[in-house]
């Protein structure tokens, strides 16, 4: 007998289509309860285009076959002390900010993914979203591997989940994904899937990963690309579900644009940690924010969105006011953690007059005007020995949870404030996207855990700032905070490579 | 036209895919980037299957791409024989 | 004795990360302890899920199994992603080998009608089954608590869709591709009688809320007795009858269950001794699910192997329980 040759279509769908039957001794409902309430209208999940057809005998591998390479990697970085290969050892600081604030968002996608694998009513898509479930869990694994390495030679990373439970400004990052996953699955596809993998996953990968390798960093490159080669696939399910959502009924065109404008804007909120760890906390320049947003955002989403005006769906509007925020961004974010170094589990430093010139070049019509004397006074008041600490704590922006520290973009100068009233309370916000996302939804938001009001409250280990930072946060006070200048980071380092402290040399110049 | 693109990781299997992507998309850009290959192309790019086997010399399955891949833009259609990228716009 | 000769500046200022250090000591910890222990979040989550308002995003109420600590179990297969799947790649090149091999030769023309018409019959349609398995234990991966239980809930879920995939190959392989063996061993899962048992406890399964009970009715009672009659006493009966170059096709189940069932025991065990309330609950969802699978699974046994085969899997099952304490 000769077999009759199956393309991979054709065999796709036999081997995991096919294996769903019509449901006669339970109901439907009663088996995917979750499919309903967010007003999506799902008429035939058969439409539904797999995204890849990856079963799972080839699924294990090659993922096997990336897993073996990396391994091989961190093994060899250990065993070679890779860690003092890096350009400096500020640069370490980009890397404390990833796991402490990225790996675990890495681990929230695992469970929302999950959620998703089991909700949906069509067997392809619950197979996708449980692969990308799997490789989300691979993702966080590999970053700790990745960095268990540094753990052992730097500060800061030791405590990472308990601090991503509770530092202010990792609710950031923690407070979006709760936001995903609170959502019905729908919309968390469309949040994560869609919004998050699809149009902003390869400004947080892409650039940080060649900055990576740009400043020596083989661990991070090696998982970072070894993470992004999931990436590819995500990325198609992400489009494919916008596409299967706009297909199967009109109503649902209003829905997922609403979700698009709310996702686009919370996505790119959070994303303002990474414009400050290009701009600023990665030696070796490889691009600046305002290049690779360029490059990733506008060039790569007007694409898209030029693809899916057929089916109604326009450029989000808050699209301009993230566009018209590029010159300023990471500058302004530099400052808010400067400002609270005292505060974070990283080090924070003022750029070196040849970091400045970079930034003056990148940004022509604003670092100079805005940036740089602002940063030359607190230069001058650190030589003085009078390092800038603000000792207040800052007010957040209720959607977001970014201290309020972004500014009017018609007025540089002046900052960005908005407020509503809800059943007679008063909310902030930083921008008109955090403004109508909480008054679409003000019951949900209201709920939002706010690491300052939490610790007026007293419920963050008491009321002065030392218990709140060393007990609730566990942040080792003068060892994991302040400047990197005169940290014992940057004294191993120099220990390593036979230099001079930072101090001596100042003293020696005066 | 918006450009579709797609990024490899730089390494040796990867130069052999980027040969063979020039070779069937003539008008692509091919830009090299600290640790990656970020290759672009107005409206469509292909990456076929026989032609990588031809430069590799060897059998290669479009699925092995993935374990190179870094990132891409475009819809995807991926069978037996070749992925493409395309926009339609 | 071990000597470690230490160059003083590049010795390490901690051995791993604090919540490594709190639960297993000062000392390096594994890959496997650093991937799995204490990484989900526990606290201060911002809202209140849409789909269940009544609960937290992680909380661990969505069991009636009570644990004092949720980080209590281990794997004994120290499975985290990079182990899984370098495990699996192993066996699944050992299977892919041993299809190609069985295609090649023809092996399919080896067996007769009535040997084929069985494992379409009696085999395959297990493949949705196994889709049911996929879905229940990626339900308890989602809602279920600690990454020590919730990524082998994945992986096993993972593995129950790659089984749904060769158990459709075997279909396919035994009908030349021509995909009729698929469509009626799909029937025989719709319509025949000897299926409709187990196809209602599988539905049964789908809709049970708490994700414990979930696991106890499908990886401990229904799985202990369907790998059992299948992938033992069927694959005997089978062979006896003309059909042993199935062995070879099924070797993947035979050597997952075995794998699987280190994970199994070893969850059970760590369970059920944590307190007598657990033991009690545990004790009576096993009752009530084992009473519904043995007569459930009663008519396909009696056609795939014989009259006797039922009592052989319970015993398999029983002696499994004794041995996690219940």
């Amino acid at each position: 007998m000769t077999s009759k040759k199956l393309n991979m279509k054709e065999k796709y769908s036999l081997l995991t289509r096919d294996l769903e039957w019509e449901y006669s001794y339970r109901d439907y409902e009663e088996i995917f309860k979750q499919e309903s309430f967010e007003g999506i209208k799902i008429t035939d999940w058969s439409k539904w285009e797999d995204p890849f057809r990856l079963t799972m005998d080839s699924y294990w591998k090659y993922q096997a076959e990336k897993e073996k390479k990396l391994y091989a990697i961190f093994d060899a970085f250990a065993q070679n002390n890779g860690q003092q290969n890096v350009t400096d050892a500020r640069y370490v600081n980009a890397i404390k900010l990833f796991l402490t604030g990225v790996s675990p968002l890495e681990y929230q996608a695992y469970n929302g993914f999950a959620h998703t694998g089991r909700q949906f009513g069509g067997v392809g898509a619950r197979v996708a979203c449980q692969m990308q479930a799997l490789d989300e869990l691979r993702h966080v694994q590999t970053q700790i591997h990745a960095m268990s390495h540094y753990n052992k030679h730097f500060d800061g990373f030791q405590d990472f989940p308990h601090m991503h439970d509770r530092v202010w400004y990792l609710s950031v990052p923690k407070s979006f994904f709760d936001d995903a996953r609170s959502a019905g699955p729908f919309e968390f596809m469309v949040a994560i899937g869609f919004s998050f993998e699809y149009v902003l996953t390869n400004l947080l990968f892409v650039p940080f990963m060649s900055g990576a390798a740009y400043n020596g960093d083989m661990a991070t490159v090696t998982f970072g690309f070894s993470a992004q080669s999931d990436e590819a696939r995500h990325m198609t399910l992400g489009l494919e579900i916008i596409k299967f959502l706009l297909e199967q009924h009109p109503d649902n065109v209003p829905i997922v644009q609403r979700w698009i404008n709310k996702w686009l804007w919370r996505g790119y909120r959070v994303l303002t940690l990474v414009a400050m760890m290009m701009d600023y906390m990665l030696p070796n320049k490889v691009m600046s924010w305002q290049e690779s947003f360029e490059v990733y955002f506008e060039e790569a989403a007007t694409s898209l969105f030029k693809d899916l005006a057929r089916y109604g769906i326009e450029m989000p509007d808050y699209a301009a006011d993230a566009i018209a925020e590029k010159e300023h961004l990471s500058h302004q974010a530099w400052s808010i953690f400067y400002n609270y170094g005292h505060a974070a589990a990283f080090h924070t430093w003022m750029p070196t007059d040849q970091e400045m010139d970079w930034l003056s070049e990148k940004y022509p019509n604003t670092f100079d005007k805005y940036y740089r004397p602002r940063y030359e006074k607190w230069r001058e008041m650190e030589e003085a020995g009078e390092r800038f600490y603000n000792p207040t704590l800052p007010m957040l922006c209720q959607t977001c949870q970014i201290p309020m520290g972004f500014t009017d973009m018609e007025n540089p100068t002046m900052t960005s404030y908005r407020q509503s009233v809800y059943d007679g309370e008063r909310y902030n916000f930083c921008s008109n996207g955090c403004k109508d996302i909480f008054d679409y939804e003000p019951e949900k938001y209201v709920q939002a855990w706010l690491p300052v009001h939490q610790i007026y409250q007293g419920n963050c280990g008491g009321a002065e700032m030392e218990d709140v930072l060393g007990e609730y946060y566990r942040i080792n006070l003068g060892t994991d905070n302040l400047d990197f200048h005169g940290s014992p980071d940057e004294a191993r380092w120099n220990a390593w490579h036979n230099l001079q402290p930072a101090e001596d040399k100042l003293k020696k110049a005066s | 036209m918006s450009k579709v693109y797609i990024a490899l990781q730089d390494n040796e299997e990867s130069h052999y895919i980027v040969e063979a992507i020039e070779e069937d998309n003539p008008d692509v850009t091919v830009i090299y980037q600290p640790a990656m290959i970020r290759i672009e192309c107005e409206g469509h790019l292909v990456i076929k299957r026989e032609t990588v086997e031809e430069k590799m010399g060897r059998d290669w399955e479009i699925p092995a791409l993935h374990v190179n891949l870094i990132t891409l833009g475009g819809n995807v259609d991926e069978d037996d024989d070749q992925i493409s990228l395309t926009w339609n716009n | 004795m071990s000597i470690e000769i230490k160059t003083s500046t590049l010795e390490p200022i901690r051995h791993t990360f604090e919540h490594t250090k709190r639960r297993f000591g000062d000392k390096p910890a594994s890959r496997y302890q650093e991937a799995s222990y204490d990484i989900a979040p526990e606290k201060n989550f911002h809202y209140r899920p849409m789909w269940q308002p009544d609960k937290l995003l992680n909380d661990s109420s969505r069991t009636a199994i009570v644990m004092e600590d949720w980080y209590a179990y281990r794997d004994p297969r120290q499975y985290y992603y990079g182990t899984y799947v370098q495990a699996r790649a192993k066996l699944q090149e050992v299977t892919e080998s041993n299809y190609a091999f069985f295609d090649k030769r023809g092996f399919a023309d080896r067996m007769s009608d009535e040997v084929k018409a069985k494992i379409i019959r009696c085999l395959v349609p297990l493949r949705h089954m196994e889709l049911g398995a996929n879905m229940n234990n990626v339900l308890c991966c989602a809602y279920g608590t600690s990454t020590v239980l919730t990524q082998a809930f994945l992986y096993n879920g993972m593995d129950r869709l790659g089984i749904a995939q060769y158990l459709s190959r075997i279909g396919l392989l035994l009908d030349g591709n021509s995909t009729d063996g698929l469509a009626k061993a799909k029937e025989h899962w719709m319509t025949d009688s000897a299926w409709q048992g187990l196809r209602r406890y599988t539905e049964n399964t789908l809709v049970v809320e708490d994700w414990f009970e979930v696991f106890i009715a499908q990886d401990v009672v229904l799985d202990t007795l369907i790998y059992d009659l299948m992938y033992r006493q069927f694959d005997e009966k089978i062979t006896e009858e003309g059909g042993s170059d199935l062995a070879m096709l099924i070797e993947f189940m035979q050597e997952w269950h075995k794998d699987n069932s280190r994970w199994v025991d070893a969850t059970l065990k760590s369970t059920v001794a944590e307190s007598e309330h657990n033991k009690e609950l545990i004790g009576r969802w096993v009752a009530d699910w084992q009473e519904k699978a043995v007569a459930d699974m009663a008519p396909l046994a009696e056609i795939a192997v014989g009259e006797e085969a039922v009592n052989a899997s319970v015993e398999v099952l029983n002696k499994r329980l004794a041995k996690a304490g219940l």
